[in-house]
């Protein structure tokens, strides 16, 4: 190639890599405004106050520890070479051209994707425990999840650990994000316990129902956008014509499959409910886009399409099962990247990915399950006994918006909208 | 003098304010209220589990009223706010002891 080249494809390439981490990063705005919309209107200040400091936290943590543990280097292994710092490392212009385009894109521009993915993973955990878990609690696992929990299974297979070496398949994380973020959510709801009313003492399930469906269809919008880049991204590189078409494929399949699951779900809803549930439909566009992550590309777009309608059927009865189970997720997070996200690993069998074995699929989910689920119930665990996980009866009664920020939402509203 | 006070359901609102001109009524105070009469509450399915709607909402309307008024005015709400279905809501007349226009200090009918 001649360097002309080369320096084009490395600026394209990079162009390519920080433009669609804006998109992933885009996603937390997002995530703010599904929350804000299926949560009361009482505890609205606070579920944005959680979902902007996760983000900053999720990102810092990532940069001081997360990064280098997850890509520091562990051929096939299960610990890390390193555990500090951060090694990001842009190759001089002697290097890439050396290179003669093996170094396609800028290390910076690496990280950069990288960094945005964890923010996702915390934001899921968010949703579950809402308007019960203390602010700082919350924020305190954020610490743990994004510098510990997640690189560490993050390696495990994108950095060439173990789960890799096993064949292991997880394009853009339907496991390594979504399954893994879930679990963690399901661990702290399990220690949390439901939102008082939610379960009379006669074993009936009340409805809570959340507070503006405008933010909750907003915030899905937001997210499926961000998916783009989520999966897109995924791909690395644009900068030939096979990796371009691929990246066409990726955005084609990942737009069918949410479209595939929001149909799915809302017919599903509607037919056990009799009406229409909008927060089905926007479940089911995630459910779409979680099940099609671990395999974007080896699908056709009505392949893509079934494969995001069956996790949207998968999430209605998920989210109806969950909550007989009595485990309260306002907003189906678990079901939505949990379930779904398992139901994505198993389908990349079946996607004419060659590399893809109902073993190493099962081994994935499984090793990411037990990892996630057991240092999560620990740090949960550990985070309850000393400064404890949930506000008082009264507090949650009132709202989380004062006792943790001590600011309304919606100031003007009276105390009976609540 | 009576004091006409109804209770309607909302969106008949318009056609009870155009009634009630039309037979020249000077004034209406309205009001959002919540409450329950034997339509009772309802239940709603919000992401498949139920709740309970114990208070509906519906519309007061309160009207001071001349007696020669009184009779047109029940006629009114009644014609425009009636659905036959339950929930139509009710109308309650009460005797008005007196009424004060505060800006000219009128009292009585003059001041209704």
């Amino acid at each position: 190639m001649s360097p002309e080249i080369i320096e084009v494809k490395y600026a394209l390439d990079t162009f390519y890599f920080l433009v669609t981490g804006a998109l992933v990063m885009w996603m937390a705005a997002g995530f703010a405004m599904l929350e804000a919309g299926l949560v009361r209107a009482k505890n609205t200040t606070e579920i944005l106050t959680k979902n902007v400091v996760l983000y900053a936290i999720a990102c810092t943590m990532y940069l001081l520890m997360g990064y280098t543990i997850m890509y520091g280097g562990s051929e096939g292994g299960i610990l890390p070479d390193s555990w500090f710092g951060n090694g990001i490392a842009n190759a001089t212009a002697e290097e890439v051209l050396a290179s003669n385009g093996d170094i396609y894109y800028s290390g910076a521009s690496d990280f950069f994707f990288q960094v945005v993915f964890v923010a996702t993973a915390m934001s899921i955990v968010s949703g579950a425990v809402a308007e019960r878990m203390k602010l700082w609690a919350f924020l305190a696992f954020a610490v743990v999840m994004t510098g510990f929990i997640y690189p560490m299974q993050g390696m495990w297979k994108w950095g060439g650990g173990f789960l890799d070496a096993a064949g292991f398949q997880d394009f853009a994380g339907s496991g390594v994000v979504h399954l893994c973020g879930a679990t963690a959510a399901l661990a702290g709801v399990l220690l949390l316990g439901p939102r008082k009313g939610k379960y009379t003492a006669d074993g009936r399930i009340n409805a809570i129902p959340g507070s503006n469906m405008p933010l909750a269809t907003i915030g899905m919008f937001i997210l499926w956008l961000g998916w783009f880049g989520f999966n897109g991204g995924s791909e690395l590189k644009v900068s030939d014509i096979g990796e371009a078409n691929a990246v066409a494929d990726v955005f084609v399949n990942t737009n069918a499959a949410a479209c595939g699951g929001l149909i799915a779900a809302l017919i599903t809803a509607h037919l056990i409910f009799g009406k229409a549930d909008l927060t089905m439909a926007v479940n089911g566009a995630l459910a779409g886009l979680v099940a099609i992550t671990a395999e974007p590309l080896n699908w056709g777009g009505i392949g893509a399409t079934v494969i995001g309608a069956i996790g949207g059927v998968l999430v209605v009865f998920s989210v109806l099962t969950i909550d007989k189970l009595k485990i309260d997720d306002p907003v189906g997070a678990i079901s939505v990247h949990g379930v779904v996200g398992i139901w994505g690993l198993l389908a990349v069998c079946f996607s004419g990915n060659e590399d893809a074995t109902l073993v190493g699929q099962l081994t994935g989910i499984g090793v990411i399950f037990v990892w996630v689920f057991v240092t999560s119930l620990i740090a949960w665990g550990i985070i309850k006994a000393t400064m404890g996980i949930r506000v008082g009866e009264q507090e949650e009664y009132e709202g989380v918006d004062m006792s943790e920020c001590g600011i309304e939402a919606y100031p003007e509203f009276t105390g009976s909208s609540k | 003098m009576k004091m006409i006070t109804a209770v309607v359901k909302p969106f008949k609102l318009d056609d009870v304010r155009e009634a009630l001109a039309a037979i020249g009524v000077q004034g209406v105070t309205v009001t959002e209220v919540k409450g329950f009469g034997r339509q009772k509450g309802h239940t709603e399915l919000y992401r498949g589990a139920e709740y309970v709607v114990d208070f509906l909402p519906k519309v007061k309307l309160e009207l001071a009223l001349s007696d020669d008024m009184v009779d047109s005015a029940i006629e009114a709400i009644t014609s425009a706010a009636q659905t036959g279905k339950i929930g139509d809501g009710k109308i309650f007349i009460s005797d008005l002891q007196d009424v004060i226009r505060i800006r000219t200090g009128e009292t009585g009918a003059e001041a209704v």
